[in-house]
């Protein structure tokens, strides 16, 4: 255990980084869909366009930010701040270095071990989930109810799979927690080999667990207006905004921790952090490339896929995975 | 026991229409496949990173100026021969044809001392609220003294509604020439379709 007054200082500057992480993600997003699309990004707003999250900022705060006369005032704002904070809490498991030693103390490589914490990730993300129906619910109207109906359902049903896919990962590790996963796929194959059936479940269920694209019919803007958060405007939407990137940069971190090697690198693990945001530069790439590509599931496809397509393939991935690990 | 009959009786005989005239459109479709193709999906893929390494076709407004026809319907502009009179003589033709009735045309007489136009009258009071305009041209075809046409400066903004209601010395300037004007006899389409170079 390390001193409080070594953790709250790098808590604060993981929080940070990753608040700053997820305004230029806005930017490398908006950059590489219109890369892909044969058109500049935004390039006005200072050079290559980079202060263009900063004028998002500046616009979101200054928008007049307003309640629905018929909304519940306290659920209404309390929504978008539990789907934040239960986002950036989960960046507390995540290891991202293998400790250091300065000054004869020791700095840890993670905020928190705890020895479950991959079921902690789960349990945030659908105490999450909570902020989802209550923000659209809220709202008393009826494009947002229907919208976060949607979006909840869309996300409890593909939360099954995500776990289920992981599942593999536990058994092969022999531990629920993210720092015991990272170091046993040191020196060993990543675990990207043996459960590459587990991978690909695990980023077809992150991509519908985050509502991103091919899975993000709840929110676009031609079916349901923008789904559960069309009441909310100003810095309400940027905080639902800040929830989902968010959780897509979590996300791409849990796949980098427990699929990829985590902070492992091919030479000097002291340099633990920057593998750790290569990979995950990597999978948010990945995520950006696959929004670009693919068109919108219509609810129907969505549901089914998840229930009859992803789940079965999860199951049995678990299924072989755990007779795999007791023949061998 | 006899089923009872649900069908006419000529039921069970009928055939499919033949292939007569006027029954053409009537063959039976091959069956398409639509199964699903998730391989060919991963094709989409390359397709889109491939387009990250071209360059992309937005032609940078300010930098670079499409340049515009020559009969391209911009500002406004009224006319004067070449002794100094101007050519609009206040008949509100324009103003008639106006589909949009943005123009306003107040007509004074023409006294031997105080000579505008070369008719009898001249338009003492000429506005075009640009607001309301939608650019048609229709003034320009409906004016018999050829006193108006729409020349080609679209670079119009103003900061406030009122700054948009031309008035008749508005009018009479030389618009301002910030974008070029596609020479017609160079192309075969009045405007070049992807310039790349600014």
């Amino acid at each position: 255990m390390e001193p409080w007054w070594i953790s709250l200082p790098k808590a604060f500057i993981v929080i940070n980084l990753v608040l700053l992480m997820f305004a230029y993600l806005t930017w490398v997003e908006r950059k590489v869909i219109g890369r892909m699309q044969r058109r500049y990004g935004p390039n006005r707003a200072g050079p290559f366009g980079l202060l263009q999250p900063i004028a998002d900022l500046v616009k979101l705060i200054r928008k007049e930010s307003f309640v629905p006369t018929a909304g519940i005032d306290v659920l209404y704002i309390g929504a978008p701040v539990l789907s934040a904070f239960t986002a950036l809490a989960a960046f507390a498991v995540i290891p991202f270095g293998p400790g250091w030693e300065v000054l004869d103390y020791h700095i840890d490589g993670y905020i928190a071990n705890v020895s479950i914490s991959l079921m902690l990730l789960f349990a945030l993300g659908s105490v999450g989930i909570y902020g989802f129906i209550v923000g659209g619910w809220a709202s008393e109207s009826k494009y947002s109810l229907l919208g976060s109906m949607r979006t909840c359902a869309q996300l409890v049903s593909y939360e099954v799979s995500l776990a289920l896919s992981v599942l593999g990962i536990v058994l092969m590790a022999q531990s629920l927690s993210l720092v015991d996963i990272v170091a046993t796929q040191d020196g060993d194959w990543w675990f990207v080999l043996p459960q590459a059936v587990g991978f690909v479940v695990f980023l077809i269920a992150g991509t519908a667990e985050t509502n991103r694209a091919p899975f993000d019919l709840p929110e676009a803007e031609t079916e349901l207006v923008a789904g559960y958060h069309t009441e909310y405007s100003g810095m309400r939407w940027g905080l639902f905004q800040m929830a989902e990137y968010v959780n897509l940069i979590l996300l791409s971190a849990l796949a980098t921790t427990l699929f990829l090697g985590g902070w492992h690198g091919p030479w000097d693990d002291w340099f633990g952090p920057l593998w750790f945001l290569l990979k995950v530069a990597v999978m948010i790439f990945l995520f950006i490339w696959l929004r670009t590509t693919l068109p919108r599931l219509r609810y129907d496809q969505l549901m089914r896929f998840g229930w009859k397509v992803l789940l079965p393939v999860a199951t049995a991935n678990a299924v072989v995975t755990a007779a795999l690990v007791l023949a061998l | 026991m006899a089923r009872p009959q649900r069908y006419a009786s000529w039921f069970h005989e009928r055939r499919e229409p033949s292939a007569e005239p006027g029954s053409a459109g009537r063959e039976p479709k091959e069956a398409r496949d639509v199964s699903p193709q998730p391989l060919e999906s991963l094709k989409g893929f390359g397709v889109t990173l491939k387009q990250v390494f071209k360059k992309p076709i937005t032609q940078q407004y300010p930098e670079y100026k499409r340049p515009v026809y020559p009969r391209f319907r911009g500002r406004h502009r009224l006319w004067r021969f070449e002794n100094g009179l101007e050519k609009c003589v206040g008949c509100s033709l324009c103003a008639a044809a106006c589909p949009a009735d943005c123009i306003r045309v107040v007509p004074a007489e023409n006294t031997a001392d105080h000579r505008i136009s070369a008719g009898e009258r001249y338009a003492r009071i000429y506005e075009i609220n640009l607001s309301r305009c939608i650019f048609c041209g229709y003034c320009e075809l409906a004016c018999p003294f050829d006193a108006i046409t729409l020349e080609q400066e679209f670079e119009l903004s103003e900061y406030s509604r009122d700054d948009l209601i031309y008035t008749k010395d508005m009018l009479l300037a030389e618009p301002v020439k910030r974008v070029p004007v596609a020479d017609p006899d160079l192309y075969d389409t009045p405007i070049p379709a992807y310039k790349t170079d600014a």
